[in-house]
């Protein structure tokens, strides 16, 4: 990076002035990136297709609120301590807020799967958006697995004692060890909830970047058999 | 007026299921799955299904 000891940073064209010269710095790089892939109107954008019409639409949404609710609810339970969760009724109730924020939100991925699985969502340059969901769900099976593990009860003591042969027979539990509460505490706290929310952000970039996926084309209506691979016509290249 | 506390509402609700027993499972060949979380996956499909069937409200006029 260059440095200007005349530039006036409070002038609102000093960047598109700066840019010419600069333009070869990975800033400028990044930003111009960054500007291409995501304008702000489709960053964010007042209105939909009209085919988003359609309650199937909404589980998408759902998911991503109640993973807002279980990374709430956790915050404050790690902030409270098990002390506070184990004992008070407020502690209990947060508790079972994680617990059945967690159930939902696998709910609403797994019919959120299901209707992208149909719609073969990954039509029109959206393989990356379908991985990154799957991706998503995998580390967020680890993350609930963990978090059984960590529940302090017999029931996790039960499961990490039926899961460790499992695990062990992978080769992972040379240095995934699901009897080594410490370690599955850091995993479920730390770990995989960063894995998973980056995840999560960038599976929802890449919505906003290539679109929701639009319905097969009606072959009643058309009178013709719909081609996947040509339904991208919502697509610019 | 009717009033219950929370801890009441909440044994109520408790007494509904019993909990406290050992688990129901079904048994199907290699497959092993509680009954629990097979009214999961069936509540899972009626929601999928009511999704698609179920209109959706629309603003009159807005074509977009």
């Amino acid at each position: 990076m260059t440095t200007d000891t005349t530039a006036d940073t409070t002038d609102t064209t000093a960047t598109s002035v700066s840019d010419g010269e600069d333009a070869h710095q990975w800033t400028a790089r990044v930003r111009h990136a960054a500007e291409s892939a995501f304008p702000p109107d489709r960053l964010l954008p007042d209105r939909q297709p009209a085919y988003l019409t359609s309650w199937v639409y909404v589980f998408g949404i759902l998911t991503v609120t109640t993973l807002a609710w279980v990374i709430v609810t956790g915050c404050i339970l790690a902030l409270m301590g098990p002390n506070w969760w184990h004992v008070s009724t407020t502690g209990h109730f947060v508790n079972s807020l994680h617990l059945w924020s967690v159930e939902a939100f696998f709910f609403f991925m797994v019919i959120h799967l299901w209707a992208k699985f149909f719609m073969a969502a990954w039509r029109g340059k959206r393989r990356l958006t379908w991985v990154t969901g799957v991706v998503s769900f995998v580390v967020s099976i680890a993350a609930a697995f963990t978090g059984y593990l960590t529940q302090q009860n017999f029931d996790s003591q039960w499961i990490s004692t039926q899961a460790k042969d499992g695990i062990n027979a992978t080769g992972a539990g040379a240095f995934w060890n699901v009897l080594n509460f410490g370690q599955m505490l850091m995993w479920h706290i730390v770990l995989l909830p960063i894995g998973v929310v980056i995840i999560a952000a960038f599976h929802v970039l890449l919505v906003r970047r290539r679109g929701i996926v639009p319905p097969f084309a009606d072959s009643r209506r058309h009178g013709a058999e719909p081609s996947p691979t040509a339904d991208d016509r919502d697509e610019p290249a | 007026m009717l009033y219950i506390d929370l801890m009441t509402l909440t044994t109520l609700l408790g007494a509904l299921v019993n909990l406290g027993g050992s688990g129901n499972y079904i048994h199907w060949g290699f497959i092993q799955l509680s009954v629990a979380n097979f009214v999961v996956i069936l509540l899972m499909i009626l929601v999928f299904i009511l999704a698609i069937v179920l209109p959706f409200p629309r603003r009159p006029g807005r074509d977009q």
